[in-house]
């Protein structure tokens, strides 16, 4: 079981209640596919992203940003079972769509990066901590039904 | 994973913006290491006070950045020009590798908290990139 301290719980349930769901998830996915271009792989179906520019306008890309940062929601309203909130998922990604779960870990650092670049000074170094070890947790419970 | 041309002259452009924070962004960047990684203090131990936002931390943090950007000036062969800071890491610091990519990350967070709209995702990867280089070229001597 994770153990969350008060200010963990507050800044998650913060971040989340100010989060621009609409700005920040195609954001983050949009600079996962450019950064780390393996992850292309598996959106084979969303058409042409083969530069920056092609992925930056991709309306896939930006519905599906969208898609997957709401797929959080779930682990911010159940912090204390995270890890059971994501099992069907875990096996959804895993025996369906076949992700290799280091992929996770470089989304979750996209969107680190997605919310500093829209919070500025404001997201501190502790806020950013907290924000991390959430990530870390879904990370790491969106692997844990691999085999 | 190299970097074409195109890249390096976006680092050096980058970086060439940041200038006038790359201190505040240096001390931010090794902060937010101990912050966010607190295993990272257990390079730190001879310090009074290796916690985020203290004096050591802060001054460190500076002195790294100023390394990074000597490295920015030997972009076009790294190893060679990183070679005695590599002995360094290798022989006497004998930091761990991963820890380099933690902290590339940390700078990266900083960098787009202080430039959001010149941080673009192209900027990232080529600045990912390079701090990625960089890294290797520190480890270059470890074995």
């Amino acid at each position: 079981m994770v153990e969350w301290t008060e200010f963990e719980r507050d800044t998650i349930k913060d971040i989340f209640s100010k989060i621009d769901y609409d700005v920040v998830g195609p954001a983050a996915l949009t600079r996962c596919l450019v950064v780390y271009p393996w992850t292309r792989r598996y959106f084979g179906n969303f058409g042409a992203l083969y530069n920056a520019e092609g992925i930056m306008g991709n309306e896939m890309v930006a519905n599906h940003g969208k898609k997957v940062l709401h797929g959080l929601d779930r682990a911010v309203k159940n912090m204390d079972h995270i890890k059971e909130s994501y099992c069907e998922l875990s096996q959804l990604h895993s025996d369906q769509f076949h992700v290799d779960p280091d992929n996770f870990r470089l989304l979750a650092d996209c969107l680190a990066i997605a919310i500093a670049t829209q919070w500025g000074s404001a997201f501190t170094p502790d806020i950013q901590a907290a924000f991390q070890k959430f990530l870390s947790v879904v990370v790491f419970s969106l692997g844990s039904q691999y085999h | 994973m190299s970097l074409s041309a195109k890249q390096k002259a976006t680092v050096k452009d980058f970086f060439g913006k940041m200038s006038t924070r790359s201190d505040d962004i240096g001390a931010e960047a090794l902060s937010r290491l101990v912050a966010v990684y607190p295993q990272t203090k257990s390079y730190f131990s001879h310090w009074k006070d290796a916690s985020p936002g203290s004096a050591p931390v802060r001054k460190h943090g500076i002195t790294i950045m100023g390394g990074v950007y000597d490295a920015v000036g030997k972009i076009d062969d790294l190893k060679a020009g990183l070679l005695s800071l590599s002995e360094l890491h290798a022989f006497m610091l004998r930091v761990d590798p991963v820890n380099f990519k933690l902290l590339a990350h940390c700078m990266l967070v900083c960098m787009s908290m202080v430039f959001p709209e010149e941080f673009t995702p192209q900027v990232h990867v080529a600045v990912d990139k390079f701090l990625a280089q960089l890294a290797l070229a520190l480890c270059e001597k470890y074995r």
